[in-house]
């Protein structure tokens, strides 16, 4: 082989290589520079002047507007959609799967597919505004059960949470061990509404879990926690008379939140709150909820062991909490579910439900 | 030198019988997973035949005055296709500005079309039957016309497959395979206008 020829293949690669680069470049400064592009968002509620020629989901992300997104921008996931009333452009063939024809009559569009070309009108929904990114602080962990860790985190100084009990947030775990990417997951907020300068979550150690490895392994006190939200529509519509909340394991928190809502708000809603759990070491938060049915007469908490050790001499409901329900909830009027807890306990309680009358529309549920 | 052969000729027999699907059997992959609907098959069809234009009018001088002089015949495959994925980069950008409609009718396309072997085949065809520059043209053309006929018979055939009743072994690529051999054969009959090779 001679050497010459290696060295020619490589420059002339090179040169053609580097030629293209800079052809490509220069087509990307000219066509795809849109200039300033103003966006207007919900009738002039917010103006944002962005540069052009990104998609609409990154800009919105630049300019601190988080929409939904599982994908990362490459039209699978369907989760990113707003309203794009003016400015929008034909609808792409990437886009028409995940727009119903009813969705297109008003508009919504995927975000990440439509690129910002011109001045826009956009319609989006006023609780996507609440999400941010914040920098907490853990400051507190404290063991709830085995394998349950309460975090208490403190949100940067001058900055506050607003979420509807109930929501969740996303909580990004950094490289550790063996992992050597940023994972995220969403965790349900455990603390009340009212407190929007910190943030407490439940998380359990799910075996071989990353980001819930990284919680009960790695992290410690004092250290820097990136999260976003809040998110969900699981949270209390209240058109009703009483509420029936049933949780399994860490789907208590969201439960906690809701309940603290409405004793805080004063509502006159009766709560009942079936707490599933399989031996007495599963059990958390016992004292406070008996707590609270002392002082509110218009709560009742329901624990449910399925399988009580002889020596935890238990005296409340034993079996699955599907019998609790059963035997407890007569029948569905003026009543609304609120459930928090693994698929396969959901699914059995939802179906015990639908059998008392409830229906799509009376039922809510938050699944993990 | 180039061939002595009109590049009228060159234009009908590259769509008719030496068709690079029913013939030549290139860019089979985009052609049977795109083809069940009519209206994308007609998009994809469309936007081949540009890009088939576009880049052997680009691939030809290349060719001819860089490759030829400098005698870089073993990097011809890679330098074509480097030309062929940065005119399909530089083609998306110029329609998403000046032509919003088409763009979004086709842009899904196009970097399918980089891999799509049908256009590197095309422009090696070029090279080995020495083709002047208007012969090399009217190829490319013929050739993306003959392309997007096939797709689109395809894709009706297979439309009206869609609602009819078939034994299961054969639905799906299967039927698309045997569907395509026998389009194949018909177009045999075309042959005996004339053969360019």
């Amino acid at each position: 082989m001679n050497f010459s020829v290696i060295l020619t293949t490589v420059g002339i690669l090179a040169a053609v290589s580097a030629g293209l680069s800079v052809i490509i470049s220069v087509a990307d400064a000219v066509l795809n520079n849109y200039g300033t592009c103003q966006l207007d968002i919900n009738n002039g509620e917010k103006l944002l002047s962005v540069k052009g020629g990104s998609s609409l989901l990154s800009l919105l992300a630049s300019e601190k507007i988080f929409i939904p997104s599982a994908c990362g921008g490459k039209a699978t996931c369907g989760l990113c959609k707003v309203g794009v009333l003016e400015g929008g452009g034909p609808l792409l063939l990437t886009e028409e799967p995940y727009i119903s024809l009813e969705e297109r009559k008003q508009h919504i569009r995927l975000s990440c597919q439509v690129k910002v070309k011109t001045d826009m009108k956009l319609r989006i929904p006023e609780e996507l505004f609440n999400i941010k990114e914040f920098l907490c602080e853990l400051v507190e962990v404290e063991d709830m059960t085995y394998d349950i860790k309460r975090l208490r985190l403190k949100l940067p100084a001058g900055e506050s949470i607003k979420f509807k009990a109930g929501q969740f947030v996303q909580f990004y775990s950094k490289p550790y061990g063996k992992v050597r990417e940023e994972a995220f997951r969403a965790y349900s907020i455990s603390s009340k509404a009212s407190e929007t300068d910190h943030l407490e979550l439940l998380i359990r150690l799910v075996p071989n879990g990353i980001v819930t490895t990284y919680v009960h392994t790695a992290l410690q006190v004092g250290d820097t926690v990136r999260l976003s939200g809040p998110y969900g529509d699981f949270y209390l519509r209240g058109d009703c008379e009483e509420l029936v909340m049933i949780a399994g394991g860490s789907g208590l928190a969201p439960i906690r939140s809701l309940v603290y809502d409405v004793i805080e708000k004063g509502l006159p809603h009766k709560m009942r709150f079936f707490f599933g759990a399989n031996t007495m070491r599963d059990l958390y938060y016992m004292e406070e909820f008996t707590q609270i049915e002392r002082d509110y007469p218009q709560f009742k908490f329901i624990p449910c062991l399925a399988r009580p050790a002889p020596e935890d001499n238990w005296q409340g409901v034993t079996g699955f909490v599907t019998v609790a329900l059963e035997e407890q909830v007569a029948d569905s009027v003026s009543k609304e579910a609120y459930l928090c807890g693994s698929p396969g306990m959901l699914d059995a309680c939802i179906k015990i439900l639908k059998t008392k009358g409830f229906t799509d529309e009376t039922i809510f549920y938050d699944k993990f | 030198m180039a061939p002595n052969i009109s590049p009228l000729v060159i234009l009908i027999a590259s769509i008719f019988t030496s068709n690079m699907i029913l013939s030549n059997f290139l860019g089979m992959c985009s052609y049977l997973s795109v083809s069940t609907e009519y209206k994308t098959a007609n998009g994809l069809g469309m936007a081949v035949t540009l890009v088939l234009v576009l880049t052997t009018a680009i691939n030809w001088p290349i060719y001819t005055y860089l490759i030829v002089p400098s005698n870089l015949f073993y990097l011809q495959y890679i330098i074509f296709i480097m030309v062929i994925a940065a005119t399909v980069q530089i083609l998306e950008m110029g329609m998403d500005r000046y032509t919003p409609d088409l763009h979004a009718k086709l842009g899904i396309f196009l970097p399918l079309i980089t891999v799509n072997c049908a256009i590197l085949g095309v422009i090696l065809f070029m090279v080995i039957r020495n083709y002047s520059f208007v012969q090399a043209l009217l190829f490319s053309f013929g050739s993306g016309l003959g392309w997007w006929l096939a797709i689109n018979m395809l894709a009706a055939i297979r439309e009206k497959l869609a609602t009819t009743k078939l034994p299961p072994g054969v639905k799906g690529p299967a039927l698309a395979f045997i569907v395509t051999g026998i389009m194949a054969m018909a177009f045999i009959g075309f042959s005996g206008i004339f053969t360019i090779q």
